[in-house]
């Protein structure tokens, strides 16, 4: 076998792989010595029409959509690292459209409906379980704010609903919903179509499809610079050499405000890492999300039977992945109150994955003052979930030159003409 | 767990202090324009490395100062009582004896 480097950058392949039944058992045949690539690599161009910087869900997202709904194929997605090494492959997978604020509802439910359909438009299995996920209320002004939220949902057609602790209990066995607990669980909001997805399986789809459709994705190639010539993008520097575009996609999130700079474009936006973990795996016995919002913590059980535990942002910004022990302690805490069961469950490991912060829990999206420099930033917490709805909009303004009305909401002058969103539907976040 | 080098009290776990965040120059309210006083309110620097920024000793002497730290690794070069608020000498009559080094060691 001939060797290669890690990725095979630099190293051209035309072999696409199909995946189909016969392919399986193909290659069941030939014990599966020579599955192909799932795409490709590239010698870097000296131009392209369109610059992704990002090479996570939303970056290949926008650079697919561009390629099968707007015939825009020469375009470049650019990753630092790996596909996915950044928050697609270190969120913890959860799918929900229930929010507060009727801009955040429309947005993530047309993103929910985008993932319903999205392993057989890509051909590839994104194990999509829609197993329900639930809100719980531990006092009385939480349970307020899910009944409104379910109102704002029940309006626009989402499938949510206020459920009492017996049902509770029905839906997820293992929580404690007995009232002499510390916090007494008073009901929760029931999000049906809401669940769980193998993250990295979508980086991967979305990687695949784009390169299918013709585009380049470039691992291993940091951006240096941003060059303008009177307020227009005109080139982007890479550790791979220089590339002429008009067009640059700021798809960084956690890295956001460091490519920013490079145009001078400001945004609100603070980084801080979100730290997540799961345990060993165990049979199947949990079956909805569940999350409290008081006691910061969310716990899913996935495919493979480990339980994946999120919290909330670190308290101070910074952009660390490291792992503390604060964490895991107070977390384990916080998972006992819950579901005193799990007491000799052991962990597997930790992690922390970089999110930037805004002040109204919204992203940003859309233009910015310096022409042919576009932002999908902002994602905070709540970014897995959005991949798709934010690369069809995305690649929409980017084809069309017209910001789509899903996402005017989310404009970076927001902020400066005092129209902020105020998503408080967003996960965790201390509200 | 993180410390951090409160000027009044020493080292202590950064669980007691609360974030204030970047240090940011305060427009005058009486004078400035709704732009000026949003940006003040949500625009960020956000560095990847050297931040000066303001904390809050919580569950300590509940006093504010400052700390220059970098965000990458988390290395505090520098914690100070804030100029000009009372800082580098005042509330005094709460504070330890001697002056706290950039290391957090009483000198």
């Amino acid at each position: 076998m001939k060797s290669r480097d890690r990725l095979g950058n630099g190293r051209p392949s035309t072999k696409i792989s199909g995946y189909s039944a016969a392919a399986l058992v193909r290659q069941g045949l030939r014990k599966e010595s020579d599955w192909p690539r799932v795409w490709r690599s590239h010698d870097m161009a000296g131009s392209y029409d369109v610059v992704i910087i990002g090479g996570g869900i939303h970056g290949l997202a926008t650079a697919y959509y561009l390629a099968s709904r707007h015939g825009i194929t020469n375009v470049a997605v650019l990753d630092k690292g790996y596909l996915g090494s950044g928050g697609s492959g270190r969120n913890t997978a959860i799918a929900r459209s229930n929010y507060l604020t009727p801009e955040g509802v429309a947005f993530y439910d047309r993103s929910l409906k985008l993932y319903e359909n999205l392993s057989a438009e890509l051909n590839f299995n994104i194990m999509f379980s829609q197993r329900g996920h639930m809100t719980l209320a531990h006092n009385d002004s939480s349970l307020r704010t899910m009944r409104w939220r379910a109102e704002v949902n029940k309006l626009q057609g989402i499938d949510s609903e206020v459920i009492g602790p017996e049902e509770i209990k029905k839906l997820a066995p293992p929580i404690d919903v007995s009232s002499d607990t510390r916090y007494p669980i008073l009901g929760a909001l029931h999000h049906p179509p809401g669940g769980i997805i193998r993250h990295d399986a979508v980086v991967w789809g979305y990687a695949r499809g784009a390169d299918l459709h013709g585009v380049e994705l470039h691992q291993q190639t940091e951006v240096l610079g941003i060059e303008t010539s009177a307020g227009q993008v005109k080139t982007v520097k890479t550790t791979r050499g220089d590339i002429a575009t008009n067009v640059v996609v700021n798809c960084t999130a956690g890295w956001s405000s460091l490519i920013n700079d490079m145009v001078g474009v400001r945004a609100p936006i603070t980084t801080s890492p979100l730290q997540a973990a799961v345990t060993e795996p165990v049979k199947p016995f949990l079956d909805a999300v569940v999350v409290s919002g008081s006691l910061h913590v969310y716990v899913s059980q996935t495919a493979r039977g480990e339980l994946v535990f999120g919290a909330s942002v670190d308290p101070f910004a910074q952009y660390s992945m490291r792992g503390s022990l604060d964490f895991i302690e107070g977390l384990a805490g916080n998972v006992l109150a819950l579901m005193p069961g799990l007491s000799k469950m052991r962990l597997l490991r930790q992690w922390g994955g970089l999110c930037d912060m805004t002040p109204d829990y919204s992203p940003i999206m859309g233009t910015t003052d310096v022409d042919g420099f576009l932002v999908d930033i902002g994602w905070g917490t709540y970014g897995f979930k959005a991949g798709p709805v934010s690369g069809e909009q995305m690649a929409a303004l980017v084809a069309t030159g017209r910001t789509p009305a899903l996402i005017e909401p989310f404009g970076i002058d927001r902020f400066l003409a005092g129209r902020l969103v105020g998503e408080k539907g967003a996960a965790s976040v201390g509200h | 767990m993180m410390q951090l080098a409160c000027p009044w009290c020493g080292y202590r776990n950064v669980s007691e202090f609360g974030y204030l965040g970047e240090l940011l120059e305060r427009p005058d309210p009486a004078t400035t324009t709704p732009e000026e006083w949003r940006s003040y309110l949500y625009l960020r620097s956000n560095p990847a490395g050297r931040l000066e920024e303001g904390w809050y000793h919580r569950a300590g002497c509940r006093r504010y100062f400052e700390a220059v730290r970098d965000t990458t690794d988390n290395t505090v070069s520098e914690t100070r009582r804030p100029a000009g608020r009372g800082g580098s000498t005042g509330g005094d009559e709460h504070a330890m004896p001697g002056e706290i080094n950039p290391e957090g060691v009483t000198v």
